[in-house]
């Protein structure tokens, strides 16, 4: 392995991408509306694709603006769908991101010739590609800049309005009685979790980021019955599956003979293997804690009659 | 209407308590209240007047529109038609003075926090936004558990307790809010014999403070013996008064209506333990 500066950036933009969708992603997961962000990660590309046909550009403020706003429609959306509809939450969710994700699929086609926004890029990244975009005459990629930034207001929001986001998520009309607007929080969360997933989305695309906003919550969740614990643990899964992630990707296909693969698609996958890792050996859930655990209750029940 | 107040109260009170009932500055009043869900009415036309500091049973079949009823005082609903004040003013600039227990099934019991962080929880309101739980509000929030009789589980994640546990966490939470107006929705639904006789000796506590609680209830072997004052509903409001007087035979088929053998085996069951 022949590890450089670039592999370090990769590393480093792939672990800010993921901690940065980890931290809202433990409330989507809280929530029980981890579907949610699977829909706003795919529903935010109209929103990508306007602002750019608007701008002409693809300066970060006004995509971020065009993804937010996207982020919060499907939100709304599904809302209204699912209360005026009257179908349920998930059928209301899949009705609003497929339909916003194709007008986003069939815009980027029409601007296709003017733009490097290509289809591929939009479902797994192009994170191998961000150390070459670098900012001024730095080291520094683009990429990181962008998702240190949504890391560190995720990070500044979250420890601001704490309290009120554990309230919210555990008891919404407990939340509306007390004076704190849960609908307010509610899509406070969602637009976090839009404009993280447009940071992400040039690195990691909308179907990898989905991975980064879920998966390592779950983990923490398997790990911690506390919330601080929680997000930090969340945090260390993120982080942590990015390193092994990259490393796996230059790694892993060479004892197969072939050539490096996609470190998106690995982070994702390395995530998978400490949520796994998680569900067999946690403390508290791990199944085979629990096993072990079963069997000693057996025993004992076994013995304690004879006593 | 003091007239009539008057006359529904049971002569043992009369003695020592202030009569001169004002509606508009009832812990509730509920006026031409309507609320539908999905245009298909659940409740229908509903007026009523708690008066201060009783212990109140709600009762009736179910999908009489109880829950709903508490809801919709807490705003939490929208309502089609009608007004509802809180010591005379909208629930909106009366939030301090109400204190609400939902359901236990209403919230997810995994979530990871303690049984003293959701105690805690009753403290927001008077902390306000961005501010954290203060050293004084945490002490509070251990006293309440100390009330309900679990402070030795202040620090147990909420999965771990039984049921009846975690309704005295949301009790002890109410009681953190330090209100004057006590909403629950049927806390005592599935608890055990321990935790009702909890529940009970807390709702006499706040009757004796002189708070007003609005309690959800089911099961009409007890209603008369935990509460001084009974709402029999159905969609409409069919009684309201002083428990002696509303816990007839006649109100109770009225509220529950085909369900009458049952309703017969309780009134039966009733009559002997007044006699």
């Amino acid at each position: 392995m022949n590890w450089t500066s670039f592999d370090t950036w990769i590393v480093v933009v792939g672990a800010l991408c993921a901690v940065a969708c980890a931290l809202p992603g433990c409330f989507l997961v809280l929530r029980k509306m981890s579907m949610m962000g699977d829909a706003i990660s795919h529903a935010v590309l109209p929103g990508l694709a306007i602002a750019f046909l608007i701008t002409g550009t693809r300066a970060s403020v006004p995509m971020f603006f065009g993804a937010a706003i996207a982020g919060v429609l499907t939100a709304l959306f599904t809302q209204w769908i699912a209360r005026f509809g009257n179908v349920d939450r998930g059928a209301a969710m899949g009705i609003v991101f497929t339909t916003l994700f194709a007008i986003g699929l069939i815009l980027i086609r029409q601007a296709a010739d003017k733009v490097d926004l290509d289809p591929g890029c939009v479902l797994y990244g192009a994170l191998e590609m961000t150390p070459l975009d670098t900012v001024g005459s730095t080291d520094i990629p683009r990429a990181a800049i962008v998702n240190g930034g949504a890391l560190l207001a995720n990070l500044a929001i979250i420890c601001v309005l704490f309290k009120e986001f554990r309230l919210s998520a555990f008891d919404g009309a407990l939340a509306d009685t007390l004076g704190y607007s849960s609908q307010f929080l509610h899509y406070l969360l969602m637009t976090m979790v839009a404009v993280t997933t447009v940071a992400a989305f040039e690195s990691v695309g909308s179907i990898i980021v989905i991975s980064m906003l879920i998966v390592p919550p779950a983990t923490a969740l398997l790990l911690t019955r506390k919330l601080p614990a929680m997000l930090m643990i969340a945090s260390l899964a993120a982080a942590g599956s990015a390193v092994i992630g990259h490393i796996g990707a230059l790694v892993v296909p060479a004892w197969f003979g072939m050539d490096a693969t996609t470190t998106s698609g690995m982070i994702a996958l390395a995530a998978g293997v400490l949520f796994t890792l998680a569900w067999l050996f946690s403390p508290t859930e791990g199944i085979v804690v629990k096993r072990f655990r079963r069997g000693k209750v057996e025993i004992e029940d076994r013995v304690s009659p004879a006593i | 209407m003091s007239q009539l107040f008057k006359r529904l109260s049971p002569a043992g009170d009369a003695a020592g308590e202030d009569l001169s009932f004002h509606p508009e500055d009832a812990p509730l009043a509920i006026h031409d209240l309507t609320v539908a869900y999905h245009r298909k009415p659940v409740l229908w036309d509903v007026d009523l007047d708690i008066p201060d500091g009783k212990l109140v049973g709600v009762v009736g079949p179910n999908g009489a529109g109880k829950s709903t009823l508490i809801k919709a005082c807490l705003d939490l609903i929208p309502r089609a038609s009608g007004e509802i004040g809180i010591y005379g003013k909208p629930y909106k600039e009366q939030r301090h003075l109400v204190a609400y227990v939902p359901q236990r099934e209403s919230v997810d019991w995994d979530f990871p926090v303690s049984a003293l962080d959701v105690v805690a929880m009753g403290a927001y309101r008077r902390l306000g936004w961005f501010r954290r739980v203060t050293k004084q509000e945490s002490e509070n929030a251990r006293e309440c558990l100390d009330q309900v009789g679990i402070a030795h589980l202040a620090d147990r994640q909420i999965s771990q307790l039984s049921g009846g546990q975690q309704q005295r966490v949301f009790l002890a939470r109410a009681l953190m809010q330090d209100a004057e107006l006590y909403l629950m929705d049927e806390p005592f639904a599935a608890v055990d014999a321990a935790t009702e006789e909890a529940i009970v000796s807390l709702l006499r506590t706040l009757s004796e403070k002189g708070k007003t609680c609005l309690v959800v209830h089911h099961d009409l072997a007890t209603v008369t013996t935990y509460f001084n004052w009974l709402v029999l509903l159905n969609m409409r409001i069919v009684a309201s008064g002083p428990s002696e007087t509303t816990f007839t035979r006649e109100n109770l088929q009225k509220t529950y209506g085909g369900k009458l053998s049952l309703l017969e085996k309780a009134a039966e069951a009733l009559r002997h333990t007044v006699e």
